[in-house]
C-alpha cells in the first residue's frame, strides 16, 4: 500500500524541543488520518537538529466511498420539520425515500483522493503546531520555531501539490549544513520519492535522521575515543540528548585539559564542561579522579581529523576554567561570615521573608531535630546557620546547580569539622527519586529542618502544590522528609516536629511578611498533615503496598511515619493469611451490626455482663476477646505490630463460630446487650490496630 | 532557496583587528548594506544604536551594518583581565525583512574573515534573546565556533514593547573575542591592532586603549558622583515626554527623544556600576527605562507608518 513521506525543513531547531516535536507530529498526523477513516499501517516521527519527518506506511490512493442512512420525520409530519431536516442535510424531497411511515435520505459519498486530505493535514499541522515558542519571519505570517525552509512531501511516489505562505511542498531536500560531497560547503539539496530515497540520500549527505542512532553513534564515537587513550567516558544521559540535537552528523572529538585545573573539584569541573560547552568529561580507569581530557560531540568530519576544533575547544575551555578557579579563589579568601551577611538582603520569597530569616528558623528547627536523630545540638545548630551561605558564593551564583556542595568543599578549605562539612553538603538530598538520602545523623537533621521549614512556609501562604503545579517543589520536599525518616528508623513525632516549625514563623521579628496567626495556622497549614499521608500513600504503592491499609493505619491518627509502615507491612502481612482474611470478614459483618444497631440507639453504655443463658460460642468469644486485650496492649506498646496481628488472629475462630451460630438480635434485651458488647469489644480491640473499616476486600 | 557559494580555497585572513572590521565592513557592503559609523552617544549594546532599535521598526526595509563602541562600566576590570572590558566594540548587522538566506549570509562573513568552515565546528545553539531595558526580544542562536560564542543571532519579534514587522534579523558579533579567536591571542591586550608590519609601526590593542581601561574603571567604581548621576538619570527622564511633545514639520522629535533615552540608560549603568542601585530598586529603574523606550518606539512607528 501507497506511503506518505513528509519533511518539514527549517533552520536550527532547539535540541530541547526536538523528542516533544516528533511526539507532537505523531500525535497530531494520527488524529487526522484517523478523522478522515484512515488507518495506517505504521507510522513514525523523525527529529533531528533541522528537520522533523513523518513516513506513514500503507494508506489508501483515497477513502473508501461511503453510504450514509439519514433518518428524518415521520411522514405527516408538520412542513417545518421537513423544511429543516432537508436543510440541514443539504437535500431536496425527491431524494428520500418513505421508510415504515418514516423519510429517509440514502446518500452515497464518494471517497476523496488521499493527497487531498494529506495536504489539508500537513497545513493543519504546520499552523497549529504546539511549539513551546514559535517566530515569524521576514515577511511571511507563518510562525514555527524558527524560519520554514522546504516542505517535501511525496504520497506514493508523487509530490502532493500543495503551498504554505509561499512554501511549495516538493520532492526535495538538503544534507548537511556543511559537509557536502566534493569541494566546498554547504548544504547540497537531493530528490526524495519515497522513505527508503531518503534515508540512503540523507545518509549520503551526511545526516543521521533517528535520534537513537545519533545518540548511539555518540555513545560508540566516544568510547572509541576513550579506549585508545585508555581512558573512562563519565556517562551523562541528559548531556547525551542534547547533544544528539545539536548535530546532524555527530562526530565526537577528544580534546586535552590543561592539567592544572585538575585541582579544582571534580564537579566544578565537570558542571563547567556540561552547562558552558557541552563536553563530556572523562576519567581515569583506575581511580576516581577525571582526566585532563575532554569530549566535544562536532557537527562535522572535519578535513584535518579534529585538531583545530580540538585546540580551539580546549581554549575555550581553559577560559572557562580560569573563571571557576578565580570564583574558587575568591571565595576561599571570602568565606562564610560575608555571606552569611549578604543573605541578609536575599529575599527568599515575598511572603516569607529573607533568607537570613530563613537561616535563623532551620537553625531552631535543626537544634529541635538534632536529639530526636541521634545528632549533636550544637554541632546542628552550626551546620544549620552555614547550610545556605554559599547560595552569595561566586561559584554558586555561576553553577547554581553547585549549591550545598560547594559549601561542602568551602567548608573542608576552611578546616572546619568534617560532619559539618558533610552535613552542609547533603542537606539539599534527595533531590530527587533517584537522588541518596542522607544518614549521617547531623546531615538528617539539617536535611530534615530544611524540607520541613519550606513546607510549612509555603502551606502557612497558601502555596500549597495543586494538579500538575508545583513550583516549590514541595512534593518532593515531602517525599524527601518521607525517604530520610523511613531510612533513619527513628521514632519521630512528625505533628509535634512541624507546630515547632510553625511556631518558628511565628516567632520571626516584627518585619516578618507572615503575621503570627497566619504562621501558626494560616493558609493550607491544616492540609499539610494529609499531605504527608498522602505523599506516604504514592510511596507505599510505589513499593506495591495498598492504599486502603495506609488510611487504615493513618486513621488511627499515628503521625509517626516509621511506626506507620511498619503498621501497614504487618497489616498487608497479616491480611494476606487465611486467618486475616477471615478475620477482616468477620470485623466486617460485626461492624455492620454494631452500625445498624447504633443508629437505632444502641449505645453499648456499662460493663456487658454474660447472662446465664449464654451459649458455647458467646461464652468463647467473650473470654478470647478478654483474654487477648492484655498481650494485644503489650504488642502495641512495644510496636511489635507482627505479634499484635497474631494476637487478633487468635480471635478468628471465636469470631466465625460466634457469627455462624448466634443470633446477636435477641428479643431478651440482656442477651442482645451482651452479644452486641462482645462484637463491640472486638472491633475495639481490633481498630487498636488500624481501622479495618477503611480496608477493603 | 539559494546554497551558500562554495569557497575551493580559504580566504586570505585579516591580519590586525582593525583589518578584521574592514572586511566585515566590505562583505556586508557588497550585500547591499549601508556601512554607518558609531552612534554618537554612549550605548551598552550595538542593538540601541537607533539604526537598530528604531530601524527595526515600521514596514520600511533597513540594511545596515556598524561598529558600535560599547560601554559596561560593570565589567571593567582596570586592564588587568585578558577578557573583560569596560568598552569594547561590537560589529551589528540588521536586515529587515530579514532575507531568507541570512544563515548563509551570515556563514560567508566567517568564511570572508579567514574562518574555514571545513575544519571549524559551528553550532547554532538556542538562545533566546532579550533586552528588557527596550522592551524587546526575539528567538535565534548562539552561534558556536568550536565552542566559543562569537556571535548573536536574532530574529527580533518586538521592540519598544511593539511588534516588528517585518521581521528583522541582526547579527552581533563581539569583535575583540572573535579576533583573539581568528589570530590566537590569549589577551586582548595582545591583539594587533593594525598591521603588524605597518609602515609606520604596529600599535597593539593595549596601545590603543590599555589605559582608557584603568581610568574609566576607577572612574566607573569610584569616580561619578552618584549625586550627580541621580540628578542627570531624572533630568533626562523628565525631557524625554517634553521633546516628544514638541514637533517640527508636524513630526515629534523622537529621534533627540530616544537620545535622552540612551543617556539615562548610561546613566543608570553607572549608578549600578557605583553599587548606588539596590537590588529592589533594580527592576523600577529599569521599568522606566522601558516606558520612556516604549514612548519613542510608539511614536516612531507613527511616523514611520503615515510616510
Amino acid at each position: 500500500m501507497p506511503q506518505l513521506l513528509l519533511e518539514l525543513f527549517s533552520e536550527e531547531i532547539p535540541a530541547r524541543m526536538q523528542a516533544g516535536a516528533a511526539r507532537d507530529l505523531e500525535r497530531m498526523a494520527r488524529e487526522h488520518l484517523a478523522a478522515a477513516g484512515f488507518l495506517p499501517e505504521a507510522l513514525k516521527t523523525f527529529a533531528g537538529p533541522r528537520r522533523l519527518t513523518l513516513v506513514v506506511e500503507g494508506l489508501p490512493i483515497a477513502q473508501a466511498d461511503r453510504k450514509e442512512e439519514l433518518k428524518g420525520p415521520r411522514v405527516g409530519a408538520p412542513p417545518q420539520a421537513l423544511e429543516g431536516f432537508l436543510r440541514k442535510a443539504g437535500l431536496t424531497q425527491d431524494q428520500l425515500v418513505e421508510r415504515d411511515g418514516v423519510w429517509m435520505a440514502f446518500i452515497e459519498k464518494t471517497g476523496r483522493p488521499t493527497p487531498e486530505i494529506v495536504a489539508e493535514m500537513v497545513e493543519a499541522i504546520i499552523r497549529g503546531f504546539p511549539w513551546p515558542k514559535s517566530m515569524t519571519w521576514g515577511v511571511s505570517k507563518l510562525r514555527w520555531v524558527r524560519p520554514l525552509k522546504r516542505i517535501l512531501c511525496v504520497f506514493d511516489r508523487e509530490v502532493v501539490p500543495f503551498a504554505i505562505e509561499g512554501i511549495e511542498a516538493g520532492d526535495i531536500t538538503e544534507g548537511h549544513r556543511f559537509m557536502r560531497v566534493g569541494f566546498g560547503w554547504g548544504g547540497q539539496p537531493f530528490k526524495a520519492r519515497d522513505f527508503d530515497e531518503y534515508a540512503k540520500g540523507l545518509l549520503e549527505h551526511f545526516v543521521v535522521l533517528d535520534v537513537e542512532e545519533r545518540k548511539a553513534r555518540i555513545l560508540e564515537g566516544c568510547k572509541t575515543l576513550c579506549f585508545a587513550r585508555n581512558l573512562e567516558l563519565v556517562e551523562d544521559i541528559g548531556l547525551l540528548e542534547e547533544v544528539a540535537g545539536l548535530a546532524e552528523w555527530p562526530t565526537p572529538v577528544l580534546g586535552d585539559m590543561d592539567p592544572v585545573f585538575l585541582d579544582l573539584p571534580g564537579e566544578v569541573i565537570r558542571t563547567s564542561m556540561r552547562t558552558h560547552q557541552k563536553y563530556f568529561a572523562v576519567r581515569k580507569p583506575d581511580g576516581e579522579g577525571l582526566a585532563p581530557h575532554f569530549i566535544t560531540v562536532a557537527n562535522v568530519q572535519a578535513a584535518d581529523g579534529g585538531a583545530v576544533i580540538a585546540s580551539g575547544n580546549a581554549k575555550v575551555l581553559s577560559s572557562r576554567l580560569s573563571d571557576a578557579r578565580f570564583f574558587w579563589d575568591e571565595d576561599v579568601k571570602v568565606g562564610f561570615e560575608p555571606w552569611l551577611e549578604k543573605l541578609n538582603g536575599v529575599t527568599f520569597h515575598a511572603k516569607l521573608g529573607t533568607m537570613k530569616e530563613r537561616v535563623d528558623r532551620i537553625v531552631a528547627l535543626a537544634a529541635e531535630i538534632a536529639p530526636l536523630v541521634g545528632a549533636d545540638v550544637e554541632k546542628a545548630r552550626e551546620a544549620a546557620r552555614l547550610a545556605k551561605a554559599d547560595l552569595a558564593s561566586q561559584m554558586v551564583g555561576e553553577f547554581p546547580e553547585l549549591q550545598g556542595l560547594m559549601g561542602g568543599y568551602y567548608a573542608r578549605a576552611a578546616g572546619m569539622d568534617a560532619e559539618i562539612a558533610d552535613a552542609i553538603r547533603d542537606h539539599y538530598k534527595p533531590q530527587g527519586p533517584s537522588d541518596a538520602v542522607p544518614t549521617a545523623p547531623l546531615s538528617v537533621a539539617v536535611a530534615l529542618a530544611d524540607k520541613l521549614d519550606t513546607l510549612v512556609g509555603f502551606f502557612a501562604i497558601d502555596e500549597k502544590p495543586t494538579g500538575s503545579k508545583d513550583p516549590y517543589a514541595l512534593r518532593r520536599a515531602a517525599l524527601g522528609v518521607i525517604r530520610i525518616l523511613l531510612e533513619s528508623n527513628k521514632p519521630f513525632a512528625l505533628t509535634n516536629v512541624l507546630a515547632f516549625a510553625a511556631m518558628c514563623h511565628s516567632e520571626m521579628p516584627p518585619s516578618y511578611p507572615l503575621s503570627n496567626e497566619a504562621a501558626l495556622t494560616g493558609g493550607s497549614l491544616p492540609d499539610l498533615v494529609p499531605f504527608f499521608a498522602d505523599r506516604l500513600k504514592v510511596t507505599l504503592k510505589d513499593q506495591g503496598k495498598r492504599h486502603d491499609l495506609v488510611d487504615a493505619v493513618f486513621a488511627l491518627g499515628d503521625d509517626d511515619l516509621v511506626r506507620i509502615v511498619a503498621r501497614v507491612e504487618a497489616l498487608d502481612g497479616f491480611l494476606k493469611t487465611d486467618d486475616g482474611k477471615n478475620l477482616l470478614a468477620g470485623y466486617k459483618r460485626a461492624s455492620n451490626i454494631l452500625k445498624a444497631e447504633e443508629k437505632k440507639g444502641w449505645k453499648g453504655e456499662g460493663v456487658a455482663v454474660l447472662p446465664p443463658s449464654a451459649s458455647e460460642p458467646e461464652i468463647a468469644l467473650y473470654d478470647a476477646v478478654r483474654l487477648v486485650q492484655k498481650p494485644l496492649a503489650e504488642a502495641m506498646e512495644a510496636e511489635n505490630f507482627t505479634a499484635a496481628m497474631q494476637q487478633l488472629a487468635g480471635l478468628r475462630g471465636p469470631v466465625d463460630a460466634f457469627l455462624d451460630s448466634v443470633f446477636v438480635n435477641s428479643d431478651i434485651e440482656v442477651e442482645r446487650n451482651s452479644r452486641l458488647s462482645t462484637l463491640a469489644a472486638v472491633r475495639q480491640a481490633m481498630n487498636r490496630v488500624a481501622d479495618f473499616s477503611l480496608i477493603g476486600g | 532557496m539559494p546554497v551558500a557559494q562554495s569557497q575551493d580555497k580559504p580566504q586570505e585572513k585579516p591580519r590586525s583587528f582593525q583589518d578584521l572590521i574592514l572586511t566585515l565592513h566590505n562583505y556586508w557592503s557588497a550585500q547591499g548594506c549601508v556601512i554607518l559609523q558609531p552612534h554618537d552617544v554612549e550605548v551598552g549594546a550595538g542593538t540601541l544604536h537607533p539604526a537598530t532599535v528604531l530601524r527595526a521598526l515600521g514596514p520600511k526595509p533597513w540594511n545596515a551594518a556598524y561598529v558600535q563602541p560599547s560601554r559596561r562600566p560593570g565589567d571593567g576590570r582596570y586592564g588587568e583581565n585578558p577578557n573583560r572590558l569596560q568598552h569594547y566594540y561590537q560589529y551589528q548587522v540588521i536586515l529587515k525583512p530579514n532575507p531568507p538566506n541570512m544563515q548563509d549570509l551570515y556563514l560567508g562573513s566567517l568564511e570572508a574573515i579567514g574562518l574555514d568552515l571545513r575544519t571549524h565546528d559551528i553550532r547554532f545553539v538556542e538562545d533566546d534573546w532579550e533586552n528588557p531595558t527596550v522592551g524587546a526580544w526575539g528567538l535565534g542562536w548562539e552561534v558556536w565556533c568550536d565552542g566559543m560564542e562569537v556571535s548573536q543571532y536574532t530574529y527580533f519579534q518586538q521592540v519598544g514593547g511593539l511588534d516588528v514587522s517585518p521581521v528583522a534579523g541582526e547579527l552581533t558579533y563581539g569583535l575583540e573575542r572573535l579576533a583573539m579567536y581568528v589570530f590566537g591571542v590569549d589577551n586582548v591586550y595582545d591583539l594587533p591592532f593594525n598591521d603588524p608590519d605597518a609602515p609606520l609601526g604596529r600599535l597593539t590593542y593595549g596601545d590603543v586603549f590599555l589605559e582608557n581601561e584603568r581610568q574609566q574603571s576607577e572612574a566607573n567604581f569610584h569616580g561619578y558622583d552618584v549625586a550627580v548621576l541621580k540628578r542627570q538619570f531624572e533630568d533626562m527622564e523628565q525631557q524625554v515626554p517634553l521633546m516628544l511633545a514638541r514637533a517640527y514639520q508636524g513630526k515629534s522629535l523622537v529621534l533627540p527623544a530616544y537620545d535622552m533615552v540612551l543617556k539615562a540608560s548610561h546613566l543608570f549603568n553607572l549608578m549600578n556600576a557605583r553599587g548606588a542601585i539596590a537590588v529592589a530598586e533594580r527592576a523600577s529603574y529599569i521599568g522606566r527605562i522601558r516606558d520612556l523606550c516604549k514612548l519613542c518606539a510608539s511614536a516612531w512607528v507613527e511616523q514611520q507608518e503615515a510616510a
